[in-house]
């Protein structure tokens, strides 16, 4: 199953294993990584999910939706090129070592 | 029914039936033996007192949710079948509507409602809390309901959509009814209607551009039918529905977090210690009360959900409450903890209809309990807790309490 490497504010990294049919969020929840609020539960209505996407990895990902977009706007964190909401992002096997940095706050 | 090819077994026969009543007294009282009987009793039920289905686990519930095709809201999310009876009010323009009627109107509330919206209010409604907090500080002995979970939202929700100051005592008997509406035609609901009209005058009138304040979030909403995003007779009924729903869900919602954080001394304490808590004690008194505890769906075809088919054009009651405290999904579910995971309670529902203002509501909710608890050491019942009986809300009418300051 593909694995994600999630890089926490302070530098230290965290490796979550994920399994199919699931986002990126609900792989890091399920996990108990500290980091990813998602209050809103996966309905991309509350941007408390949002990480950064290694650039390797940009290119990579499906395109940002309208939804999102908007959403991004409102992140606690500033939003920068490579911000995403992590609900939006559903793991597929070619995710397999996807790396994200996680923002100094969610909310 | 050999003939039409529907197997014998299937339909209300081979689902458990339970004979209770979920909108009754002796229910509201304490509805948590209740509940724990729904969800032993099988993954759908069938209640015959009002011949509805019945949803009360957190996987069923869940999936009813996010299922709005099969499982549609135009038909009404109380008892009453919009396509049999005709509604008391105007349906819902986004409550009351399916796809793809709703995703433009759903995108309209979103948009006013946004994160970045909630950027630009916060410090106005962290303020209130702090001056709110000042006149409790004052009072020493006071009503948490009256006093604290209604005065604060009366305080800055009005004013964020940008209504009149007069005729505001309307706002939350109208929601009272709003939300025991969706009930059956029991005493709570028949009462309620028959005295609606002063309030449904009231509200109809505040909804008209003309009496709604430059900035403020009805007057967004107007500005939405300029950008031709809704029509111009579609906002006035937008503006309803945060008018119905923005204040009396959130004065439940801090009354229940309150009440938790007053029963649970050592939450308190925990909140107390770390004030970062605060917005994930709000969340979590949510899931441990659900304000909203019920609401219904409708089925758009015959569907199987978890090995019980269910025909066309049945009411699903879905049990939020019981969800947000199903063992199945949750550890230790009647512990009010407020160190909890809580993402995925529906208590603001799940799905395409899950409560657009639950920003509004955390940000309340956060602002409010930090406030409280920066500045209070000890929040104490003085007095016997008084229930608000609502055929939908699940609240308190009074809640005594003596502060003491930190």
């Amino acid at each position: 199953m593909p694995a994600i490497t999630f890089i926490h504010p302070d530098g230290k990294s965290e490796h979550v294993e994920t399994s199919g049919g699931e986002s990126v969020m609900q792989a890091a929840t399920r996990h108990g990584l500290d980091g990813i609020l998602a209050e809103c539960g996966g309905n991309a209505m509350c941007a408390t999910c949002h990480v950064y996407v290694d650039e390797s990895w940009l290119a990579r990902l499906p395109a940002v939706a309208g939804d999102e977009d908007a959403l991004l706007d409102g992140t606690a964190a500033e939003r920068l090129p490579n911000s995403r909401l992590s609900c939006q992002i559903n793991i597929t096997p070619e995710l397999d070592g996807l790396v994200l940095k996680l923002p100094e706050r969610q909310v | 029914m050999t003939a039409s090819g529907t197997p014998a077994s299937t339909g209300p026969a081979s689902v458990p039936h339970l004979d209770v009543d979920p909108f009754d007294m002796a229910f509201f009282a304490d509805p948590y033996p209740t509940h724990q009987r729904l969800r032993e009793a099988g993954p759908v039920v069938y209640l015959d007192r009002w011949n509805v289905y019945g949803v009360a686990r957190y996987a069923e519930v869940h999936a009813v949710l996010n299922d709005p095709a099969t499982f549609c809201s135009s038909r009404g999310v109380g008892l009453s079948d919009f396509k049999k009876e005709t509604p008391w009010r105007p349906p819902s323009l986004i409550l009351e509507a399916d796809p793809p009627a709703h995703t433009r109107t759903r995108a309209v509330l979103s948009k006013v409602l946004s994160p970045t919206v909630m950027k630009q209010v916060r410090d106005r409604f962290a303020a209130a809390a702090e001056e709110r907090v000042d006149a409790l500080l004052d009072q020493r002995s006071f009503d948490a309901i009256t006093d604290l979970a209604e005065a604060y939202p009366l305080s800055i929700f009005p004013d964020a959509l940008g209504l009149k100051p007069e005729g505001r005592e309307h706002l939350i008997p109208y929601a009272s009814v709003v939300f025991n509406a969706f009930g059956p035609p029991n005493e709570l609901r028949q009462q309620a209607i028959a005295r609606s009209s002063p309030h449904q005058a009231y509200v109809a009138e505040q909804c008209q551009r003309d009496n709604l304040a430059p900035g403020g979030f009805g007057a967004c909403i107007h500005a939405q039918a300029d950008a031709g995003a809704i029509t111009a007779t579609e906002a006035p009924l937008l503006v309803r529905s945060l008018l119905s729903a923005g204040l009396d869900t959130t004065v439940n919602g801090i009354g229940a977090a309150v009440y938790c954080l007053a029963r649970f001394p050592e939450q308190w304490q925990r909140l107390r210690d770390d004030l970062t808590l605060a917005r994930n004690a709000f969340e979590e008194a949510v899931r441990f009360e659900s304000p909203v505890q019920t609401f219904f769906r409708t089925t758009t075809r015959e569907v199987e959900l978890s090995g019980a088919t269910i025909g066309e054009g049945e009411k699903v009651l879905m049990f939020l409450a019981a969800a947000n405290r199903d063992p199945r999904r949750w550890d230790q579910p009647d512990s009010y903890d407020i160190t909890r995971r809580t993402s995925g309670h529906v208590g603001f529902g799940s799905g395409i209809h899950m409560c657009v203002g639950q920003l509004v509501a955390r940000l309340e909710g956060e602002v409010m309990l930090t406030a409280l608890a920066r500045r209070i050491a000890r929040i104490e019942i003085t007095g016997e807790p008084k229930r608000r009986f609502n055929n939908t809300l699940r609240g308190l009418d009074s809640l005594p309490v003596t502060i003491t300051p930190a």
